[in-house]
């Protein structure tokens, strides 16, 4: 199906344009007031809520027919949920998708940043199931409405303050909540904590879309994030400390892959184009072969 | 005379902390407080009795923000200069609660986190208003935990694990830790064994003596205004009936409501 | 070597071609037609109808077909559906008054201008399995049906409006205001009776029973009666701006509860009953009880009634939580990977117990709690 296809069903990625301009004021006020959580008129999509459907109605209002589109989850463009969605916007959209951190001019994604920094001319759209980086704090949307509008954040750090009182750290290790612009408390996905210094000063926009709670945000290009901790206390980007046993990175995000049931394990790369890449360059890590 | 004047005219250039004029609310028909004014001075502690019912808790919502009067005034002398709390903005609202005032509760667990630890419950007042080094929250916490007589390794515990009277004094000291300029209490005593609000009371004393608190204490129990207010406001049916020094309302009332009160002829 | 997971793509075509064949059954068996469902599964079709929230009997049969007689399923694909379609206007306000009732019950009033009219109901009957079903094409003609007493023409008023002549009942205030739409704007709260009364009647019914169920047993009691519970056809009417006038589309079934409750009055108002209200797609007569009495529980606020802090009295919980679209999407997606964020946690948790695995004891150290 191309998007000329005038037997389609469907309009040019799926959702009609009336959607996709009320998506796109949304996403506008996002990016005017950076880290803010804009309610928007979810649609229901072919996929089920928590599955993606915020960021594939963000990136289905974004889209164009020259885009390039790469899908990542967990890293990896080859994992389940992320080649169904590719596959969705393939066969509703028509669009070229590509594996290449480089190549793509859009990028959704689940759980990751890409390692290979990002570029003025790519946006980065973020899969979320919780949007509200209270709610674990506060049940009620009413009152942590009311938490943002007044920036009584004092409840976020008494969490923080209770982590370190028990464990010696503040343990939250994946939806690390961040600072935006030294206003908004936002809930980042939920990325591993390693990669939230990438939020901060990103050349690319970063769109974040959640479907069923029906709230976008953004954080337009080289805006301000700072990651939520004490100064005798500082936040830490943490990754197991091994280097990829396929590529040799020593600065990347592991995934432990269990090799056997004798404990044999090894960590390889979770951004896959990022290791492949650097092993079709020639490096190599311990267990790997030359590309 | 009134003792607002007396404070007023001798060498105190300083404004009321507190101003209060024409208050009232009602619920439906009924007057839940009319016609309340008066003026609190920097360090000093008010005390309003009146049996339940009296509206005296009303009054108390009205003044902290927490219910909304149908008339009147509250100006609270800001940083900024003397503003009217009841036409501020929500957030200016919300600031002043998290800093220049705070509000002990009868009921402890209205006022604290039941699922904090001790000191995460002290720390909260410190982050909320922008304290950022974890090693001087604890320490804060700590110091504050040791002069409202907790001990220091029940630092980690919740209040939960905690007997009424020490849940009571940790409320005091969350409240205390970020030296407010005003403090509301509402039956600070009440639903505590005679003999722990003995050390409560006591407790109190010393904390309103040592820091020079401005304090408005609601209370029913006429042993709780005699040891901490300078002054005292009598309520009946919404209204106040009489006011005056502590002493010379309790040694000397003048109304026949609050003779009858402080003769406690009446059950309160 | 360790050769990176790939094959997600074959996989999922896999699973697919799986599923298909699984949804077939044997092929020894014959194949079930749409048309089958739509009649004979005609509840199941009335809840997918419902809960998806469009009528179209058809379609909802062959999403209960496609969705292998999963009804949560059915209502997704219905949603999904749903949602691209044009939108072309708004109906009229339908018309209940005027519905031609296949049932009409009330529990408050013995007789009433109409009657009581059972129509098609399990009510009274024995839950017996009847094993004369099992033999096909046996039992079609098994009873003599009555005519429908739906052809019976004599009008049937509300019974609200008997109590309503004496003042007896609160009486709502007739509003041209046009109703939210939550389909078109996210939910704001607190949201209005109507945009309540939609999410409602998308609802998940088992959710909505047990709200409704959980206030009679106390939690928010709100004192029901069933004044009145009908099932019929009601014409459909639009305006048409070029002709200046509304014409009928279609006809729809409809079932509308309407429960009465006490009120003790308030500061305003003199003691007289309240109504709770439910309306629903079909025959799904226990989704409109239900309905009634959450809407009723809802409304103890406008009342000026005291709130008991009950779930069914918690217009947040109940609205958030009874999609069943939204509900099991995020219950399901636990089952996606989570390995980079599993990963993260793991690492913490090695940290933090090689922190107190080297830390010396304490006397006192909740390290004791742990090792129990």
């Amino acid at each position: 199906m191309s998007p000329g296809d005038s037997d389609s069903p469907y309009n040019f990625a799926y959702l009609d344009e009336d959607t996709k301009r009320m998506i796109r004021r949304a996403i506008l006020k996002g990016v005017a007031v950076p880290g803010y959580q804009v309610p928007f008129a979810s649609r229901e999509m072919p996929m089920p809520y928590g599955w993606g459907t915020g960021g594939v109605q963000v990136t289905a209002a974004c889209l164009v027919p020259e885009d390039r589109l790469k899908v990542i989850d967990q890293g990896a463009d080859d994992t389940t949920n992320a080649v169904s969605i590719r596959k969705f916007f393939e066969r509703t959209a028509g669009i070229a998708t590509t594996e290449t951190t480089t190549e793509a001019s859009l990028i959704q994604t689940r759980h990751r940043i890409p390692e290979t920094p990002l570029t003025e001319d790519q946006i980065l759209v973020y899969q979320v199931p919780i949007p509200e980086p209270l709610r674990f704090l506060e049940p009620r949307e009413t009152e942590t409405r009311k938490m943002h509008a007044l920036e009584d954040y004092g409840l976020m750090h008494v969490k923080l303050y209770e982590d370190i009182a028990r464990h010696g750290a503040i343990a939250t290790s994946y939806a690390y909540p961040v600072r935006v612009g030294d206003r908004y408390v936002m809930d980042p996905s939920p990325i591993p904590k390693f990669d939230n210094p990438k939020l901060s000063d990103n050349a690319a926009l970063q769109l974040f879309g959640a479907g069923r709670e029906q709230r976008i945000y953004a954080l337009p290009p080289y805006t301000k994030v700072v990651s939520l901790d004490f100064e005798d206390h500082p936040f830490q980007a943490t990754k197991a400390e091994h280097d990829c046993d396929l590529c040799g990175a020593s600065d990347s995000y592991l995934d432990e892959v269990i090799l056997d049931d004798r404990g044999g394990r090894m960590f390889v790369c979770s951004d896959t184009d990022f290791c492949t890449r650097r092993r079709a360059a020639g490096h190599v890590g311990c267990l790997g072969e030359p590309a | 005379m009134s003792p607002a004047r007396n404070l007023a005219e001798p060498a105190a250039p300083a404004r009321p902390l507190l101003s209060v004029a024409g208050l009232g609310k009602s619920y439906g028909g009924r007057i839940g407080c009319a016609d309340v004014s008066f003026d609190l001075w920097p360090g000093e502690v008010l005390g309003i009795v009146g049996e339940s019912g009296s509206g005296k808790s009303t009054l108390l919502g009205c003044l902290a923000g927490q219910l909304a009067p149908d008339r009147g005034q509250v100006i609270f002398d800001t940083a900024e200069g003397p503003q009217d709390t009841l036409t501020m903005s929500e957030p200016q609202r919300r600031r002043l609660m998290r800093g220049d005032w705070a509000f002990v509760h009868q009921n402890p667990r209205d006022g604290l986190r039941m699922g904090v630890s001790a000191s995460g419950n002290v720390g909260e007042r410190l982050m909320a208003v922008g304290a950022r080094h974890y090693g001087d929250i604890r320490a804060e916490a700590a110091d504050w935990l040791g002069r409202v007589e907790i001990a220091a390794d029940r630092i980690d515990d919740r209040p939960r694990q905690f007997s009424g009277g020490m849940q009571q004094r940790l409320q005091i000291a969350r409240n205390l830790v970020t030296n407010p300029r005003l403090v509301f209490m509402d039956e600070p005593t009440g639903g505590l064994d005679v003999s722990v609000q003995a050390r409560l009371l006591d407790l109190l004393r010393g904390l309103v003596r040592q820091m020079g608190l401005s304090a408005i204490i609601v209370t029913h129990d006429l042993a709780v205004v005699r040891l901490l207010a300078d002054r005292l406001m009598v309520m009946k049916d919404g209204r106040v009936i009489e006011q005056g020094l502590t002493d010379q309302v309790l040694d000397d009332p003048q109304a026949a409501y609050t003779q009858l009160l402080v003769s406690s002829v009446l059950q309160v | 070597m360790y050769v990176a997971v790939k094959g997600g793509e074959r996989a999922i075509d896999a699973a697919h071609a799986l599923l298909a064949e699984e949804r077939r059954g044997d092929t020894a068996i014959a194949e079930l037609s749409v048309a089958q469902i739509r009649e004979q599964l005609r509840l199941a079709v009335n809840r997918v109808m419902a809960e998806g929230s469009l009528y179209d009997p058809d379609l909802a049969a062959l999403a209960i077909k496609q969705a292998r007689g999963d009804l949560i399923e059915a209502i997704f694909l219905i949603r999904a559906y749903r949602t691209t379609l044009p939108r072309f206007g708004a109906s009229r306000p339908v018309d209940t008054g005027k519905m031609a009732c296949l049932r009409r019950i009330s529990a408050t009033f013995k007789d009433a201008p109409g009657g009581q009219v059972l129509g098609p109901t399990f009510d009274y009957t024995h839950r017996l399995l009847d094993f004369k079903l099992m033999a096909e094409g046996g039992a079609e003609t098994a009873a003599e049906a009555p005519e429908p007493a739906s052809v019976d023409p004599a009008p049937m008023p509300h019974i609200a409006e008997f109590l309503n002549r004496d003042g007896l009942i609160e009486t709502d205030a007739p509003s041209d205001a046009e109703p939210g739409d939550l389909t078109r704007n996210p939910m704001q709260l607190p949201a209005d009776r109507a945009l309540r009364m939609q999410a409602l009647t998308r609802g998940d019914e088992g959710f909505l029973l047990s709200l409704a169920y959980s206030t009679q047993r106390g939690y928010g009691r709100t004192h029901a009666f069933v004044g009145e519970l009908r099932i019929g056809m009601v014409e459909v009417e639009m305006e048409i701006p070029e002709l200046g006038f509304a014409v009928t589309v279609g006809e729809i079934e409809l079932t509308e509860c309407e429960t009465v409750n006490q009120f003790q009055g308030s500061k305003t108002e003199p003691p007289q009953f309240t109504k709770g209200y439910g309306l629903v797609f079909g025959q799904s007569e226990r989704k409109a009880i239900s309905l009634s009495l959450v809407d009723r529980a809802l409304r103890w606020q406008e009342l000026g009634e005291e709130g008991q802090g009950v779930p069914a009295q918690d217009q947040e919980f109940v609205l958030m939580h009874a999609d069943n679209v939204q509900a099991t999407g995020f219950l399901e997606h636990i089952k996606l990977p989570h390995y980079v964020d599993f990963q993260s946690e793991l690492e913490l948790i090695r940290k933090l117990r090689a922190e107190a695995q080297a830390a010396p004891a304490r006397a006192d150290s909740p390290a004791e709690e742990t090792a129990e």
